[in-house]
């Protein structure tokens, strides 16, 4: 392995570490105000113009904010849980290709951390492995609304995992690659060859298990304050809380790239537009449509869930699959 | 209105009646229904409605509270005042004691005194705003409309007496000769004539 190599891909994880992070605390306060000004409220106003500096007002506060540790919880657990939401977030990007290819003073540098040929594999085991975040954190706080929080945890793993995997089962059959560059190039020409229109119900299907898998609205039963105070996290304050936060904005942001890359074209340009501005505006949508859908939509429960992806979901997704079998055939 | 009439409480006709949606019964109906709710595209709707209060400009209910007040009904209970007469400046309150008397919440005490003019005067005022219920008894009961609410409601303090003292409630008179003194608006307020029919009260008969 050469230095360079070496260099190159220290530079891309620690960009991706900072541009992510940096992304996923801005999306905290896109949230806010997206939501109030969808339930008629002005959202944060007073810190900077609009309420801009929210979100340098939310860091103080996390970082300075005491750090409890309750006295019957399982110490070490409960301080490394909160460190793998983040971890297993940023660990799956480094297999997401973020922009096209592009070259800086004649270095041709490629935007993903590691083209590997399992790619969208990787990032599904990744992401299903943050899982544990929650887990253990409900688990080892001694608190009952974060034993729950954890049960629905794996009631949610347990149910939106199989509806994702057989959903993308489908799309792959069809590009024969588990890279997602190759998938991304299986599409590049232009509108009518993306998969969407083949594999509508494919789309539709990981969409949802997407919104399982973030813990966002519909499916938000692992930290829903009505019914079990905040779930996991719950015992948790300052930035061991942060760091859920984090992972859960890393999360969101995972799940819209690999819809926009799988789906939706990817970074393939468009008309004039080039293929970098169209992966941001594809993936500004799919956080936008994470937020539109937190306001407008109600939450269901575990039962419900289950119900869903096992005896709706993972049967289309089934019947997807042999569909798109016998047509290749 | 007969007492039996009034006794009914089944529903009266007016109300109307909701058909709720009926259970299905056997699977194929409970498999008709998931279509049918998957397929009607209600979700969407809700969609379309947060999305259209989003995109509508000036939409907010929202009062950024410090800088912006809502309007105060004149008849708002709040924390009371002591006006002034209009012309002399004197204090309006003659000491009769019906306040302190009718106050259920006995939070009101005064003294009075023989001042050097050997006329009735109030020394001590007081409200224990702890107690105060803001009934507005005293407002109401007042023969001369000196004890009134004002729309002041943002009465945080350090102290518990704050606001309640005599000087504090009374319109200082510096304000009063600014012209500053707000009449109190509503039904009971002073007539526009009001002037003419003060007169002192004589001492003699």
């Amino acid at each position: 392995m050469d230095a360079a190599l070496i260099i190159e891909t220290v530079i891309k994880a620690v960009l991706v570490l900072a541009v992510v992070a940096g992304l996923a605390g801005f999306a905290t306060y896109v949230e806010r105000k997206i939501l109030a000004f969808m339930q008629r409220r002005l959202g944060p106003m007073n810190v900077g113009p609009h309420g801009i500096l929210q979100l340098a007002a939310d860091g103080i506060k996390l970082f300075t904010k005491e750090d409890l540790v309750p006295q019957n919880a399982v110490a070490p657990i409960f301080k490394i849980a909160p460190v793998i939401a983040p971890v297993c977030a940023f660990t799956a990007m480094a297999a997401v290709p973020f922009f096209p290819e592009f070259t800086v003073f004649g270095y041709k540098v490629t935007p993903i951390i590691s083209d590997i040929n399992i790619g969208i594999l990787f990032v599904l085991g990744v992401a299903s492995a943050g899982m544990y975040a929650p887990l253990l954190a409900g688990m080892s706080s001694s608190n009952k609304w974060a034993l729950i929080g954890a049960a629905r945890t794996v009631i949610a793993l347990l149910s939106f995992e199989v509806v994702s995997g057989l959903a993308l089962l489908a799309p792959i059959m069809m590009i024969g690659s588990l890279s997602l560059i190759d998938i991304n190039d299986y599409q590049v020409g232009g509108v009518g060859s993306w998969l969407i229109w083949s594999q509508p119900v494919a789309f539709i299907l990981f969409m949802i298990a997407g919104f399982a898998e973030t813990n966002r609205t519909p499916f938000d039963l692992i930290e829903y304050e009505a019914e079990i105070i905040s779930g996991y996290a719950t015992d948790y304050s300052g930035m061991r809380w942060g760091l859920f936060f984090i992972g859960e904005y890393a999360n969101m942001i995972t799940v819209s790239l690999l819809v926009s890359l799988v789906f939706l074209g990817g970074y393939n340009p468009l008309w004039i537009i080039p293929g970098g501005i169209m992966i941001l505006l594809k993936v500004s949508f799919f956080i936008f449509l994470f937020l539109w859908v937190r306001a407008a939509w109600p939450h269901i429960r575990p039962d419900q869930l289950m119900w869903l992806c096992w005896k709706v979901l993972m049967p289309l997704a089934l019947i997807n699959i042999l569909i798109t079998g016998i047509v290749l055939i | 209105m007969s007492l039996e009439q009034f006794k009914r409480r089944d529903a009266l006709p007016g109300y109307i009646f909701y058909e709720a949606e009926k259970k299905p019964q056997n699977g194929w109906e409970s498999f008709k229904r998931v279509l049918k709710r998957t397929f009607k595209g209600e979700l969407f709707v809700g969609l379309w409605i947060v999305f259209r209060e989003m995109i509508k400009r000036g939409n907010s209910h929202t009062l950024s509270y410090p800088q912006e007040k809502l309007a105060i009904g004149p008849r708002y209970r709040a924390i009371h005042k002591l006006l002034r007469l209009l012309e002399s400046g004197n204090e309006r309150c003659i000491g009769c004691g019906l306040c302190e008397k009718i106050c259920i919440a006995k939070c009101i005490r005064m003294d009075t005194r023989i001042d050097e003019n050997s006329r009735k005067e109030v020394s001590q005022y007081t409200i224990n705003f702890g107690r105060c219920i803001f009934c507005g008894f005293c407002a109401e009961v007042c023969p001369e409309l000196a004890i009134v609410h004002s729309g002041e409601y943002e009465n945080a303090s350090e102290q518990r007496a704050h606001y309640a003292l005599k000087e504090d409630m009374l319109t200082p008179l510096d304000e009063f000769k600014a012209n500053k003194q707000k009449e109190f608006k509503g039904f009971g307020a002073l007539s526009d004539n009001a002037d003419s029919f003060v007169k002192k009260t004589p001492l003699a008969y």
